[in-house]
Formats: structure tokens, sequence, C-alpha cells
């Protein structure tokens, strides 16, 4: 048998790009993954089923089409389709960025276990991001197909919608992600979802326009990455882009460039001591 | 392989301070290549701070600590590629197969899968792990867990091997085997550096010690130099009945180089054990029952840290 320990032979090589160092972590999660994926895909066809039919097809219905003109000259099923998008995108990234996160800074601590390597702290953060990112674009393909079924896209267009969604779903997983590092127990993840991530998916413009809500409330909407990130998925899916997209997009490359900063320093401050 | 001169790790003046609380305050040691190196210590002693720092887990808060020719300030990854590290607690990848452990570590070290492979395959054989490559890591017993977060920390062929508390929680049979393969990694050229609180571990492993106390170090040399400096050759405990006990006072005086009174018995610390016994006969001092035995580490231990629980 070789010598395992003590070899003086080989240099060991040293992942020092930080490019390399994310693409462990999301190698890691892909791992994971491979049990797991059949489920998450098959609810990433579900959720928006489910929706579209109950609120698009059956609640759409009830809305008269008088409301055409407020929600930009089409039915509600076109309306509510890229916004389901965009939020459901949201909703899965702020999960991904609390339990599992959590899990690995303190339950089952990964991050402790992959710290004692050369990869460093902004590689973890790179390769979850990566990860979220990943686990985003699966997801909205699989939405948009489902849309393209119920005929909702108007042009090929519609495909940038995926990209946004990604954005969009980055956007909250990088403040979420340091939310969860100054976490010590699950106990604020109820919270943030009942406060922050719910309300958001009810009131930023998913399934009504903004413009409907009494002005304080509307600029604390605009304010929310979610609201930027539906503009961009349903000026994309109804070829109709705001020429505003600029701005949002900037917003949410920019909410997500800040947040992910902080995110590192966060978790630096956690998990090396 | 034999221990040699060269220093591998070089501590002078290492201090981790975590605010107002200092937990290692100022200590020196060298760590040379190819030996077994042991930190003994009461819970809360500086043990694993100690250790985190050489792993570069931890910024040194002040001093001057080298490891492997390098400064963890400024080359840690280089450090970390050079290094084995069991921690006290098993932190293996629970949403990971036995195998997959290794080989997503092997990754972390950027290896390559045609390197990690064969050497997560020779690993398992010689942690004898190899028949549960393939399931999850949750159901393994207590010490299979340990032997595999050992294999892992040899995926990467480390020259230096920190193990903080190796066998703490393991049954008898799976610690024997534990030390069994870390003297033969030591054969092999491996340097180790080990925390333990089981006196009977650092005699059976390490070359040289270093006892750790209330974040400094009180004593450092080999099991057998301390011993000799802090304890004697030979211990005799002594059993009093409870009513003879008050009337002893003094009688023992004189008859061990140093007398240490407990609540249940005397420790009689002797170069000849069974000579003091035969003066406590002389002297007709009424006992319950008598044991000679060896000195130990333990001894020396309790010595230095005290016989108070620490918590």
């Amino acid at each position: 048998m070789a010598v395992i320990a003590g070899s003086r032979g080989a240099t060991p090589r040293v992942a020092t790009s930080v490019l390399a160092g994310a693409a462990r972590m999301l190698q890691r999660n892909l791992l994971v993954y491979r049990r797991t994926w059949r489920g998450s895909l098959f609810g990433s066809f579900l959720t928006p089923l489910l929706y579209l039919t109950a609120m698009g097809i059956g609640l759409g219905s009830l809305v008269a089409s008088g409301g055409s003109t407020l929600l930009g000259g089409v039915d509600y099923l076109h309306f509510l389709g890229p916004g389901i998008l965009a939020s459901s995108c949201m909703q899965t990234a702020s999960f991904e960025s609390t339990y599992p996160i959590m899990g690995k800074i303190s339950w089952r601590r990964n991050y402790e276990a992959i710290l004692a390597t050369p990869m460093q702290v902004h590689h973890l953060l790179i390769g979850e991001l990566s990860w979220i990112g990943f686990r985003m674009t699966s997801m909205a393909t699989v939405f948009m197909i489902v849309l393209t079924v119920f005929g909702i896209p108007r042009s090929p267009l519609a495909l940038l919608a995926i990209p946004a969604a990604v954005i969009t779903g980055l956007a909250f997983a990088a403040p979420i992600i340091a939310f969860s590092a100054t976490r010590h127990n699950d106990s604020g993840f109820a919270a943030l979802f009942r406060f922050v991530v719910n309300p958001l998916f009810l009131f930023s413009g998913t399934f009504f326009p903004v413009s409907q809500l009494p002005d304080a409330v509307e600029w604390v909407a605009a304010a929310t990455p979610l609201y930027h990130g539906v503009a961009l998925v349903r000026g994309a899916v109804l070829d109709s882009m705001p020429a505003t997209w600029p701005l949002h997009l900037v917003y949410l490359v920019v909410f997500l460039g800040v947040t992910a900063v902080i995110a590192e320093r966060l978790l630096r401050r956690r998990l090396v001591k | 392989m034999p221990p040699t001169d060269e220093v591998l790790v070089h501590a002078r003046g290492l201090t981790k301070r975590f605010g107002a609380f200092t937990a290692v305050n100022g200590v020196d040691f060298d760590v040379r290549t190819a030996e077994a190196f042991g930190f003994l210590g009461p819970n809360g002693a500086g043990k694993t701070s100690t250790m985190r720092m050489i792993a570069c887990s931890s910024p040194v808060t002040e001093g001057e600590l080298t490891v492997i020719g390098m400064d963890p300030r400024s080359q840690a990854a280089q450090i970390k590629a050079r290094l084995g590290v069991v921690p006290q607690t098993d932190n293996l990848d629970a949403e990971l197969s036995v195998e997959e452990n290794l080989l997503m570590y092997a990754r972390y070290f950027d290896l390559p899968m045609s390197v990690a492979r064969p050497r997560a395959a020779e690993l398992l054989e010689f942690m004898q792990l190899a028949e549960r490559a393939g399931d999850q890591v949750e159901p393994l017993s207590g010490g299979m867990k340990r032997r595999l977060t050992i294999a892992r920390a040899l995926i990467n062929e480390p020259e230096l091997i920190i193990l903080d508390e190796p066998t703490t929680g393991l049954d008898p049979q799976a610690r024997h085997l534990l030390w069994e393969r870390l003297y033969r990694l030591k054969q092999r050229g491996a340097t180790l550096i080990i925390t333990t609180h089981y006196m009977d571990e650092a005699e059976q492993l390490c070359d040289r010690l270093v006892v750790m106390d209330k974040a400094l170090i009180v004593a450092a040399g080999t099991p057998r130099e301390l011993i000799e400096q802090y304890a004697t050759r030979e211990v005799l405990e002594l059993r009093v009945p409870d009513a003879a006990r008050a009337g002893l006072n003094g009688r023992l005086d004189g008859l061990a180089e140093r007398i240490e009174e407990l609540p249940d018995r005397f420790l009689l610390y002797a170069a000849d054990g069974e000579q003091a016994l035969e003066g406590v006969h002389a002297r007709e001092i009424p006992i319950e029952s008598a044991l000679v035995r060896r000195a130990t580490l333990e001894d020396v231990f309790l010595r230095l840290t005290g016989r108070s629980l620490v918590e």
C-alpha cells in the first residue's frame, strides 16, 4: 500500500481561483440533488399548474374583463402567469437560503468541514448562490413550459423571463443568506416568511398591479426586489417590456451585489473565529 | 520513522482572545516532524483554540506561529492543503454516502477524481470501512463515523494531522483500533498533534506532550519525563476506615515523598510503594485496603491541574 500521510513527493495543489472553489460547492449540492431532483422538478410543474388553474382560470373568470386596462390590456390568466413565475422563484430561493444554509452552518457543520480545506468563505457563498441560480433556472424553465401550455407567452422574447426570474430569486437569496448567518436557531425563519416573504408575494404585483395600492404602500413595494423582478418577467412573457426595464435590471443587480458582499462579511464573522 | 529535529510547528507567545476572554495566553511550543505531540488539559484549558489556530481555522490574536514553514496569517490556504484535520465533533456530510464524503472532500482540495477514487478506496480499506462505502453516513456507529472522519482527513495525504479528542465517546474496541491506525500513520512519517483528556491515550500515542491549564502551558516533556518530574515512580493508595481517619493525623508523615489526602483514600507518592506499605504496617496504622501501582500521567495531570471539577 502506498504511503498515506507524510509524503513529500507531490506538491499539493491549492484551489485559489474563486471559480474553482465555487464550482466545488456547486458540485457538492448537485451530488446531493441527484437523489432528490425528481421530486423537486415535479413540484416545479405542480406549482404553476395549480395557481394558473385555480386563480388564473377559476378566479380569473370572475375578474371582469373591464379590469383589463389596469392589467395592461390582458386577461387575468395572462397577468397572473408571469407574476407567479417571479414570486415562486422568490419563495424557493428564500427557502433555500434559510434552513439548508443554517444546517450547513450549525446543525451539520458542513462549512466547518469545508473551511478546514483550502476552500474559503467567498467560495462557499458564490457556490451556494450558483446552486440557487441553477435551481432557479431549472424551475423557471419548467414554469415556462407550463405557461406555454396555457398559451401565455406572446413571443420568443418570453425566454428572457428565465434569466430575469433567476436574478429575482438571487436578489432574495443573498440577503437571506446574510440573515441566516446571524441566526443561532431557526426561530427567525418563520417570522421571515410570515412578515417578509409572504407579504411580498401578496403585494408586489403578482396578483394585482401595485398601482392599486395606497401610495405609501406602493413605494414600499417598489423598494423590494420582487416588484422589479415581476416587472421584468411580466414584460418579457407578455412582450410588453416597460421602457424602464434597465432601471429594474440595475436595481436587481445592485441589490444582489450589495447584499452578497454583506452576506460574505456575516458568514465570515460567523464561521471564522 | 523516528521523530526528527526539524520543527514543523513553531509557536512563541501564541495568544487567542475572544473579546475580553483569553482562551490561550502566550504559549510556546515546537512540534517536530514525524512525532506525535499531545495537548493535555481539562475542558476549557485552551487546547482546542490552540489546535484551531494551528489548523488556520481561527486567526491568531497575537504572537508567533509557523506551520510547515508558513505563516497562517498570509498562507492559510497553502498550509491547509497540507493538513488533515479531525475536529472534536464529527462534521461528516450527512447528505452524502461514505465514499462520496471522501470523494467530495478530495474535490475541496482540488484533487482530480482519477487521484481521489483509488485513494478513497485505499483509505476505506485502511479504516475498515470498505464494506460500507455505498452506505449513508447517519446509520454508522460512533466508531465508524470517527474512522471515516479520520479517513477524510487523510485524503490529501497530509504531512501534519491534527486530531482533537480523536477517541472521546468511543468504546474500548473502537479506541484500540484507532490507536493502532494512528500509530501506523506515525510509522509512515506523518506528524500527529493530538488533544485528549485520556491519559492512557496520551501515554500510548504521544512522544512528547504539554499540559495546558487555564490558557497556559503548565508542563512539557515526554510522558516519562513528566512522571519523573511531577510524580514518583510508584503510588501507594490507602483506604483507611472512617473511624480511624481522625486519629491518623500526622502518622503517615515521612513514609512518602508526597502525600495527598482524598475524601475516600490517601495517595502516597514514593519511589518504592511496597517499602512505603511496610512502613504503614510497621506504624500499625489501621487500613481497609492498600494498592501499590506505577505512577501514571493521570497523577501528573491531577497534580498540575487540580482535582476540582471543570465545567
